[in-house]
Formats: structure tokens, sequence, C-alpha cells
């Protein structure tokens, strides 16, 4: 037996952890910590990409309240399914949704916020990305929790699943509360 | 009925894997031969199977039968046909059904081109190769099954991503999992080295044109995948450090090492654990590769399924197979000989210098592709690693690598010394001193950089063709030098030829972004880019939108025209740009035309790069990946020895 033999698979035994743990923890390697946690909420004043209330710093910042932002875009496939997530969310938690539309047209977005569900409590339209750049979006799906006071709290990115509610969004928002 | 056979097909192909697995090895163990031939006929009858299991997905995109999930969720009626085939890979399910195919494959030239290994060998070699088969089918029906039915069958299907709709990328996955899957060949031969407690030149001379074969698939694999990240991302580079570039580079990296390696075994008898563990690593790479790249655990341009379960699965073939390979490693190797000796200076210790070297660079992008996990694994927070931290570790390595590269084919085997060697260097060093002039006499590019790495590559160039000119020269009336050697010479100069393309199309390129209105004129690379018009059109499967832009140097220049698109598939959804390039001698002249003015529908944002030299990294590529293929034809220069 001589020991320097097993080095190699020494090694390897821990790396194959390192890459166990984060696999079996089910954490999602998709989330990079945003430079914006932790900061407040950019200003800005976007009009309307559907109904007539234009969406503005102020106005998501009036209640007090936790809210959440999302950006979305009509072309975007993964957008789809997290509309029935936030609604679910924000009918069982009160919580506001805003939703910045990145890149699209209005007329596009109508469509598609009716033929999927519009769970938002007012939208802007960002034709240009100039809003989703201030945030730091890196493309859509991308979701921020921002705390009553207007402090970026947590950054989501891709789409939201139901899972991600009940386990990252709900119990921030408990800590908030 | 096609698609039933096909996955019959493949569980048949389960179970005789299996039986692979175990038959030849428990012959070999006995000294049965009858049962160690069995390897052979199982071998080449689990190809067939495979072969039928992936003729039958390729059918079923052929004529778009949507009852197949597979199919439905990847293809589309209207998608040209290349890209239908081609869909059968592009996509999570298939392309393992493929990484099976290509395994089965290998065996089924290890059985029939295999002859001349010696029975017992051979045997175990196939056996282990079934055995890693049999781990990947079983991961293949459990959590990847590419051939489920949908019920009722769909009447359109959901398209492949149009990204992946391209002609190179048709072919970079087959050749890159040729390469992937060939280094299997050689862990397949360390395992049966370690069981029969015999490593040597012959085993080493087998062993080398497998090495070989995979190391050129690959190498031709990551160069397709680079030149349809250049044209198709439309980011103006070929190389991103990401995650899966990375994962295919490591294995290149461990088999570069190991060809090395192996060529010094069967030339001298040297570096023999150290040349069995380069197989194992060589494979395990393979392996991470596919596991980073298909579990998910890293995000990148290229992924498409992410699942944790398969992650855990391929986890688990990972620790079984790497795991156990290295557990038998651990056993064994101190009961194999060491192997003959050498002196500090001979090229025995060139090559062994040149393993040190690839090994770190390979622990470099090792460290630099998975710390982000490993960060993670220790909830120290999560971050990503960039091209900077790669060139920052990469590029000063580069100037000892390359100073050893030039000396090392001049050095003898066993013995020799620099003072005879001395006088060879002096001309080398005197074109390299020039090139270095000329290069810093040049009015631009980051000179520091642009003169170390053009002199690196001169050195490399000048030295190497020296060597080959000599030494053809000195033994035309003797013996000509084998094929080997000037595979070496042609993959060197490649290497070098690869360094200066890279150099010169990052340290010199020329870079524009500009809002351009329907009639706009621009100076860009000592042209007068003209933006004449815009064109819509129909094809197949999209609509696509067509700037013209013509480019005309000076008043008298022939006008050409770049024509970048703007595409829409309206079944997916997407929308992509596809660059327009042009050939401006080895430089590349590259257009992408970007997002439109909301308020004018004439006003586009529109990209302009030059790359100088850029052909170059191609060109070098190519003909490394020639050396390879010229030291594969060389007959094995040992059989007086076995």
């Amino acid at each position: 037996m001589n020991a320097r033999a097993f080095i190699p698979l020494a090694i390897f035994a821990v790396i194959a952890v390192l890459f166990a743990v984060p696999l079996l923890q089910g954490k999602d390697p998709a989330i990079l910590p945003s430079a914006m946690i932790g900061k407040p909420v950019p200003l800005f004043e976007l009009a309307p990409a559907v109904g007539d209330q234009k969406l503005t710093t102020a106005l998501m910042l009036d209640e007090g309240k936790p809210f959440l932002v999302n950006f979305f875009a009509s072309w975007c496939v993964t957008c789809k399914d997290e509309q029935r997530v936030l609604a679910d969310f924000s009918d069982k938690t009160g919580i506001a949704v805003y939703g910045v539309n990145y890149k699209d047209t209005k007329d596009a977005a109508g469509k598609w916020l009716a033929r999927h569900g519009n769970p938002f409590r007012a939208t802007g339209f960002d034709g240009t990305g100039r809003v989703a750049i201030d945030f730091g979006v890196y493309g859509v799906p991308e979701t921020f929790l921002v705390d009553g006071a207007g402090i970026i709290r947590y950054k989501h990115v891709g789409a939201l699943r139901r899972e991600d509610m009940d386990t990252i969004f709900a119990p921030l928002l408990e800590k908030l509360k | 009925m096609i698609i039933e056979l096909a996955h019959y097909a493949l569980a048949l192909a389960f179970v005789l894997s299996l039986l692979m697995a175990v038959v030849p090895m428990w012959g070999a163990h006995n000294g049965r031969l009858s049962w160690m031939a069995l390897g052979r006929p199982m071998a080449v009858s689990l190809c067939g199977l495979m072969t039928i299991a992936l003729f039958g997905l390729i059918h079923a995109y052929a004529l778009s039968d949507f009852s197949v999930a597979n199919v439905q969720q990847n293809s589309h009626t209207l998608k040209p046909w290349i890209y239908k085939i081609s869909g059968a890979w592009g996509n999570h399910e298939g392309s393992m059904l493929l990484w099976g195919w290509m395994l089965s494959a290998w065996g089924f030239f290890l059985a029939t081109r295999g002859l001349k290994l010696p029975p017992s060998l051979q045997a175990r070699v196939l056996a282990v190769l079934g055995l890693v088969t049999t781990g990947f089918l079983s991961y293949i029906l459990l959590v990847s099954n590419p051939f489920l039915r949908l019920s009722p069958s769909p009447r359109e299907g959901m398209d492949l991503n149009p990204v992946l709709q391209d002609p190179l990328l048709a072919i970079h996955p087959p050749v890159l999992y040729a390469g992937y899957v060939g280094f299997s060949v050689a862990f397949c031969f360390a395992i049966a080295a370690l069981i029969e407690k015999k490593v040597d030149a012959q085993w080493a001379a087998q062993l080398r044109p497998w090495v070989l074969a995979a190391w050129v698939f690959m190498t031709l694999g990551i160069m397709l995948g680079s030149a349809w990240a250049y044209y198709e991302l439309g980011w103006g580079g070929f190389w991103f450090w990401d995650p899966v570039e990375n994962a295919s580079l490591m294995p290149w990296l461990a088999g570069t090492a190991l060809l090395h390696s192996v060529a010094a075994l069967e030339k001298r008898g040297g570096l023999k654990i150290w040349t069995v563990f380069l197989c194992i690593l060589a494979f395990s790479l393979s392996l991470l590769g596919t596991f980073l790249v298909r579990s998910g655990i890293l995000t990148s341009v290229h992924s498409f399924a992410s699942d944790p379960t398969r992650g855990i699965f391929i986890l688990a073939l990972l620790g079984l197979t790497t795991g156990g390979a290295l557990l038998l490693y651990g056993l064994r190797a101190p009961s194999i000989t060491i192997g003959a000796g050498f002196k500090p200076v001979s090229r025995e210790t060139a090559i062994l210098l040149n393993n040190v070297f690839i090994f770190t660079f390979l622990a470099t992008v090792f460290m630099g592709t998975l710390y982000p996990i490993f960060l993670s694994a220790l909830d120290l927070g999560s971050i990503s690693v960039g091209a900077p931290y790669f060139t920052a570790t990469m590029t000063p390595l580069l100037v000892p690598f390359a100073i050893l590269m030039g000396i090392g084919p001049l050095l003898a085997w066993r013995e020799s010394s620099f003072v005879s060697m001395r006088a060879k260097l002096y001309l080398p060093l005197a074109l390299t001193l020039a090139l270095a002039v000329v290069i810093a006499l040049l009015p631009f590019g980051d000179k520091l950089f642009t003169v170390t790495m053009f002199a690196c590559a001169g050195w490399i160039l000048s030295s190497t063709l020296m060597d080959m000119f000599r030494k053809s020269h000195r033994f035309t009336r003797l013996r000509s030098m084998s094929p080997a050697y000037y595979g070496m010479i042609v993959a060197h100069a490649g290497f070098a030829v690869l360094l200066m393309g890279v150099t010169a199309a990052t340290s010199w390129k020329e870079e524009k972004i500009l809002w351009m209105t329907q009639g706009d004129e621009t100076v860009f690379a000592g042209r007068i880019v003209t933006f004449v018009g815009l064109q819509p059109d129909v094809e197949r499967n999209y609509t696509v939108e067509r700037a013209i832009l013509s480019m005309q140097k000076g008043d008298d220049g022939e006008p050409f025209f770049l024509l970048p698109e703007k595409r829409w598939y309206p079944t997916q959804e997407r929308e992509l740009s596809e660059t327009a390039l042009r050939a401006d001698g080895f430089g590349i002249l590259y257009a992408v035309m970007g997002d439109q003015d909301k308020t004018n529908p004439l006003r586009r944002v529109m990209r302009f790069y030059h790359h100088p030299l850029v052909l170059w990294v191609l060109l070098g590529a190519l003909m490394i990946a020639t050396g390879g293929l010229m030291a594969m034809a060389s007959p094995s220069s040992r059989k007086d020895k076995a």
C-alpha cells in the first residue's frame, strides 16, 4: 500500500463532494448576486405598457410596503409561465407586483398580457431598455424584491417557479415585515 | 413503429453492453480465449444496435414525427432538412444518444482495427468500454430517453433554437463528441493496463493512434465551435472562456499532455504511471465536460437542458467511473515498475516539463471554470470568472512554454546537452529578435503583449522549421524521418500560427459601434462604409431584414457589400442577428446590425469589427489537427522491441 498513489482519488473525492453539494441542495447556479442589492431602487418614469397608469418610482414607494418588480417581454418564452405564479403569490401575500416591459412593442405586450394573464398593478414600457440598464438586468425574465423603504433586497434571474416563491420570496418577505 | 424498434434496440444494447463488460473480462481473468474472443462480435453488434437506435431518432426527425416528444419539442415542419437531421442531436436527449453511439463506434473500431492487440488486452479494453457504455445507456434509458411518445400527437413542433440552426453547428457536436468519447479508449487501455499490471512501450505504441484520433477530432470540434461562436453569436470574438468552451478545452489539454507522454513511453519506456494517470484524467475531464454542460450546474450560452436529477445521475456516473479508476490506480500504480531513467537534459525532461506546463494551464482553466461552483458549494457566495482572469494567468506562462517548445524537439532522447544544442539556436534566436523588432515598430496595438506573443510564436516557428530542415537534410541518404516527426513539426508550427492569429486579432482589432440612418457614411478600417438601404425578405422558416452596407477603400478601390441580417423566427418568437463577414487578406471584416430606432425605422445600430490575421487562428488549428493525423499515419516504431 502506497498512500501517495491515492492522492488523485482523494482530490477527486473532494471535487465530487463540492459538485454534489449545490446539486443536492437544489441551488440554482444562475443566481449571481446583483450589484444592486442593498441599493435604492433607481428613479424612473415609464409610460404604461397597458392601461393608463404610468409606472414611476414614486408610485411604487407610495404605500411604504415591499413590492416586486418583474422585467418581462412578449418575445420571451420563459416569461409566460411566471405570470400565473406571480398572480398567485400576489393574491396570497398581498404584495404589489409591477411589470417593466423590456424591449418590446406596446401592441405585442398588450396582447401577450391578455393571453397569459396580467399580475401587475401597473406596467411600464421600457422600449429602449434604459430602465433595465439602471436595474442591472441581463435579460428577461428577472424579478426584484424591494422593501418598503425602496431598497433592493433580492434579485431573481430566470423564470419564477412556485417553489421559488415558497422557499425564497415568502421567507424574505416575512423578514421584511 | 421505427421509434419502437429503435427504443427496443437501445434496450438490447444496454443488455449487450452489460454482457460485454462481464464476459471478455471474465475470460481474460481465467485465460479462456473463447470467452475473450466474444468481446469482438459483441462490440460490433453493440455498434449495430446503437446505429439502429440513432437512425430511428434521425428518421423521426427527418419525417417530423411529432408523436415523439423529443421531436415535437425540438423540430418543426418548416425547418430546412439539414437542421431537421442535426436537430436529432441539437437537444439534450438526442445528444446523449449520439454520445452513446460514439462510444459504441469506438468499440467497433477497437474490435475491427485493434487486431494486433494481445487478446487479453483487447478483451479487457472492450470489457471496460462495455462497462462505461452500460453506465451511459442506463442514464439514457432512465432519465434521458429520446423515444418517449406523446399522445395525442401535436400537429406542429416547437422548433430548434434558431441560434443552433447553422451548418457549422450541425457538424460541431458530432465531431467534438467523437473526440470527447474517443478518450474513453485511452481510459479503457489504462484500466486494462492497471488490471494486468503491465505498462510498457508496446502498450503505448498500441494506444498512441487512438489517443491521436480522439485528439484530432477534439481539435477540429473545438475549432468548429469557436468558428461558430465567432460568426453566429455576433460578439466579435472567437473564444469567450465560457464554461462550456472550457469544458471542451480541459480534456483537449489533458489529451495534449497525454499524447506527448505516450510518445515518450513508446520511444523510451519512461513516464509510465504518469501516462496511465493522464489517460484516466483525459476521459474524466470529458465526462466532467458532459456533466458541466448537461447538469445545469453552470449556466452558459451553450447549455440547453438543466435538470438536477440528470445532474446527480451524471455526477454519480462520473464518481463511479473516475472514482473507480483512481481507486484502481491507487491500488495498482505502486506495483508498476518505474520506467527507464533519463538525464536532466533530455527529450524526456522536455516532455515532462511540457506536461507540467500543460497541467498548469489545465489547473488554471479548471479553477477558473469551477471556482464559482465551489464557492457556491461552500456557501461563500457566487461569482463568475471572466476572460481577464484567464488572460492574466495564462499569458505569462506562455513565454516559458514557448521557449521550451522551441528547444524540446531539438533534444535527444535519454541524454543531451545544451552545449551541443547551442549552435542550433543562434539562427532561430536571430530570426525571433528580428520579428520582435518588426512588430515593435508597427504603430499600433498593445506593445508588450504583442511583441512578446509574436516573439514566442516566431521562436517556435523558426526553431521547429530549422530543426526539420537540418534533420531531413542530414538523414536523406540514411533514412527519412518518420511521419510522426513531420506531424509534430506541422502541429508545433500550427500552434505558432494560431498564437500569432490570436495575438493579432485581439491586439490589432478595430471596433466601431454607431447609429446609422439609411444613406449615412462612416470610415472604418481605412474604408468608406455606406448604409445603402434595408431589404426585407421571407425565407422558409423565418423572415429577414437585410442591411446593405457598401465598403470601399479610397475613391478608386473595388467596392463590395456586407449584408448583415436580423432574422425573426415566428415559431420560436425569437430574433436573431446574422453577422456579415468578408475576408480581408488573412483578416476578417465583420458587420452586425443591432436594434432599430423606435422612432425612425431606417435608423439602426451598426457594429463593425476588423480582426487582422484572424484566419490564422483557423489555419493554425487546422495545422495542429493535420499534424495529429500525420502522426497517426506513422507505423509503430517499436515493433522490434515488442
